[in-house]
């Protein structure tokens, strides 16, 4: 049985030319790049040169690039850090009820040392409205916080927008970019956002290594303490090996972004098209036209979600239910629920399928296929025991 | 025609402990098509995060991955709630002392796991149950299992045909000693982990506590079948008949226990002595049987062995049964601290024939 993968915005596999570049540097340029030696000579030089890499392709300066473990030390970083470094200016931050849990989060932790936060609702596209962060703006809001592309439904936020709205005021605007990077064009010389995080293991790069965009004049606590990396704004040997694969894994996924764009709504046409023509109920959640394209939310109203994903897993095919669960406690999708309130059947009937690097039209017809018989099945099946 | 173990899928029932570990494994090595599912049935999250739910669904991820099968967790808090925490708290209210396995197992373990199981494709479900299934002309008889000192048929005595004819027991053939044996031979991640005490979702936790959090309790007295006040109860809910512990009663004499309830006065009765005769009943009217292979003749009574209690030895009885559910039981032997709410469950031998819950105790049979 082939096993597919449609599961790309848990986690994505590394591309080969990934693993080529990083391999020499576990191999024979394994120095620290703080090292006086040549070898930690050659780290560095490989650190900045990728530094460099990345730099160029989000149209920023390398200084305001800071390498983290991944998303979610760049998420922290950007709010708790920045909250209690800049707490003298105000103590309230804007965010949204759809955000990662690396945000979600971070903002609790926040509370609990006194600052206040907004949780602005969504509309049932999953974006937020304009008027309601103008809303929420107040004197002493120090911070917003807003991702680019939700990794649920792929919604993409106004953030340009809600970066023009903010141009007046003091308070600093971070986008939440992990899931979005790669999958969406964005310059970040020409968009007014202060802070911005993204993830390599999502586009193909190694895990455990992450970025956090920290515009120049910036202030920072950091979250880490020790040696002087990161221009001492993230203690820590540098994972230079990561580093690496990271910086040809942005430049390969830039330069892919149209035709893969094109692919993946191939992909999802042909997902749509299956289940219309096996009269298949379905609902398509998230926005129409602002999406990432590698992302599809699915509705089968009426079915079992665990039961869809455990038989789709039993046939071969990785899907999720939205963000990755625990023990069993198959929480409703903060998500969803932003969206839906309380439309049971359409947030607990609701997969994601996510599609990347090695799938293809013949793959996904399958998970059509596959799909269609398993939700009509399950829809159809009386239960053994009453 | 029956189907080869690598086409049979069985889903095993896994609690992260050691008897469905080795369910899982034995299953494994004889050839079937396993998978692995823990139930989360209640949330006991502390303000710290710990919640034991977690901690077993780590046990098992761990011991499936070594025994090489896919696993799974499902939720079942809601139907657990609505349909044996409920009973259970009803029970209690009505002043009896309920069994909630038994509620489980017909309820959650083979009705919405086994359903689950079977929109997995399943062809059976199995549980570290210590009891055995065997089609025997056609029907599914069920057997207690090997080791007598684990035997929980007890617990399954509500099953129906349906629910056991998909229905393995792997390890009821085996002694405890040496399930622990296979689990350590195997070097399974829960080989050495304790058995759980107790109703599971009150865990290590103080019962009268956890009672009180969902339960108003009314103290009321406490008196002799004579009427003689002897102290404060704290609610009748928290006692059980023949309990001796918790009474405060102090004095010459023989200890004190737990005779009876009188829920219209909310008093409890007390007696001195371990042998006290209120203690004694001769028979008891059950409700809610179940007749795992075969109804009874309804015209004629019958004798066979019984337990009363989860762990007693078989007692020998006369059942009268009758055609609307009920049956009336009578004891070959007095038997002490019978008590309204746990079950009554049949014996022929090593065969179950089926259970009810016990309504009310019959003192003296000449009564009745």
């Amino acid at each position: 049985m082939e096993m597919i993968y449609v599961d790309h915005a848990a986690t994505s596999p590394l591309h080969p030319k990934v693993l080529d570049a990083m391999l020499p540097y576990f191999e024979t340029h394994f120095g620290n790049p703080s090292s006086i030696h040549q070898f930690g000579r050659q780290a560095r030089q490989a650190l900045d040169q990728s530094r460099r890499t990345i730099a160029k392709v989000l149209g920023v300066s390398e200084q305001t690039l800071i390498f983290t473990s991944g998303g979610t030390e760049a998420d922290n970083m950007a709010i708790i850090g920045y909250a209690l470094e800049n707490e003298d200016k105000g103590k309230h931050i804007i965010t949204s009820q759809v955000e990662h849990h690396a945000v979600l989060h971070a903002c609790k932790e926040l509370e609990k040392r006194d600052f206040d936060v907004t949780y602005l609702p969504v509309d049932e596209t999953g974006q937020v409205k304009l008027n309601d962060v103008q809303a929420a703006l107040r004197d002493d809001t120090i911070l917003v916080t807003l991702m680019f592309g939700n990794n649920e439904v792929g919604t993409i936020q106004p953030i340009e927008e809600v970066a023009l709205l903010l141009k007046e005021h003091q308070a600093v605007f971070h986008s939440d970019a992990v899931q979005a990077c790669g999958a969406v064009e964005f310059d970040l010389s020409d968009l007014s956002v202060d802070m911005l995080s993204i993830s390599a293991h999502k586009i193909n790069g190694p895990k455990g290594i992450g970025i956090l965009y920290v515009k120049e004049g910036l202030k920072l606590r950091p979250v880490l303490f020790g040696g002087e990396q990161e221009r001492k704004r993230r203690a820590g040997t540098e994972n230079v090996a990561a580093i690496v694969g990271f910086a040809k894994a942005m430049e390969l996924t830039y330069q892919s972004i149209v035709e893969r764009k094109e692919r993946y709504e191939q992909f999802a046409q042909i997902l749509i098209d299956t289940w219309t023509k096996q009269d298949v109920q379905f609902f398509i959640n998230g926005h129409q036209n602002e999406r990432l394209p590698h992302v599809l939310n699915i509705s089968f109203p009426g079915v079992n979600i665990e039961q869809l994903l455990m038989n789709l897993d039993l046939a071969g095919i990785a899907a999720s239910s939205g963000s990755a669960c625990t023990a069993g406690s198959i929480e409703p999708s903060h998500v969803l629920v932003a969206m839906f309130q309380d439309e049971d059947t359409r947030i607990q009937s609701a997969i994601r399928f996510s599609f990347g690097l090695g799938n293809t039209a013949e793959q996904i017809e399958r998970v059509a296929n596959e799909t269609a018989k398993i939700v009509s099945r399950l829809g159809q099946q009386e239960e053994f025991i009453n | 025609m029956k189907k080869r173990p690598e086409d049979t899928r069985v889903v095993v029932g896994m609690s992260g402990g050691v008897d469905s570990s080795v369910t899982a494994l034995l299953l494994k090595e004889q050839g079937y098509d396993v998978i692995g599912i823990f139930m989360k049935n209640w949330d006991d999250t502390d303000e710290s995060g710990f919640c034991t739910a977690t901690e077993d669904y780590e046990d098992v991820i761990q011991v499936c991955n070594q025994i090489g099968i896919p696993y799974y967790a499902v939720n079942f808090e809601k139907q657990y709630w609505d349909k044996v925490f409920t009973y259970f708290l009803e029970e209690y209210k009505a002043g009896r002392t309920p069994n909630p396995d038994v509620m489980c197992n017909k309820e959650i373990k083979f009705k919405a796991f086994l359903n689950h199981a079977m929109s997995l494709g399943a062809d059976y479900v199995a549980t570290g149950h210590y009891a055995r299934v065997e089609e025997r002309d056609g029907n599914f008889v069920l057997l207690r299992g090997v080791d007598n000192n684990k035997d929980q048929t007890y617990f399954l005595n509500a099953l129906s045909q349906k629910q056991l004819s998909k229905t393995m027991f792997p390890i009821g053939h085996l002694p405890k000693k040496e399930v622990r044996e296979r689990a350590l031979e195997a070097n399974l991640a829960t080989a050495k982990k304790k058995d759980s005490t107790g109703i599971c979702f009150i865990g290590e936790r103080n019962f009268k506590e956890f009672l009180s959090e969902f339960l108003p309790a009314q103290p009321g007295e406490m008196q002799t079948v004579d009427g003689e006040v002897k102290g404060q109860h704290d609610g009748l809910m928290y006692y059980t008949l023949g309990q001796r512990q918790g009474l405060g009663i102090g004095g010459a004499g023989e200890p004190w226990f737990v005779i009876d309830k009188d829920l219209e006065r909310n008093v409890l009765i007390v007696g001195q002595g371990f042998h006290h005769e209120g203690l004694y009943s001769e028979g008891l009217d059950a409700i809610g049987m179940n007749w795992i292979v075969s109804k009874p003749s309804f015209e004629k009574e019958f004798t066979c062995m019984a337990k009363l209690r989860y762990r007693q030895d078989d007692q020998k009885v006369t059942v009268y049964p009758k055609e609307d559910g009920t049956a009336r039981v009578y004891f070959h032997e007095p038997q002490r601290a019978v008590t309204p709410g746990q079950a009554v469950v049949l014996y022929e031998g090593d065969v179950c024939l089926g259970g009810g819950t016990i309504d009310h105790v019959i003192k003296k049979w000449e009564n009745a």
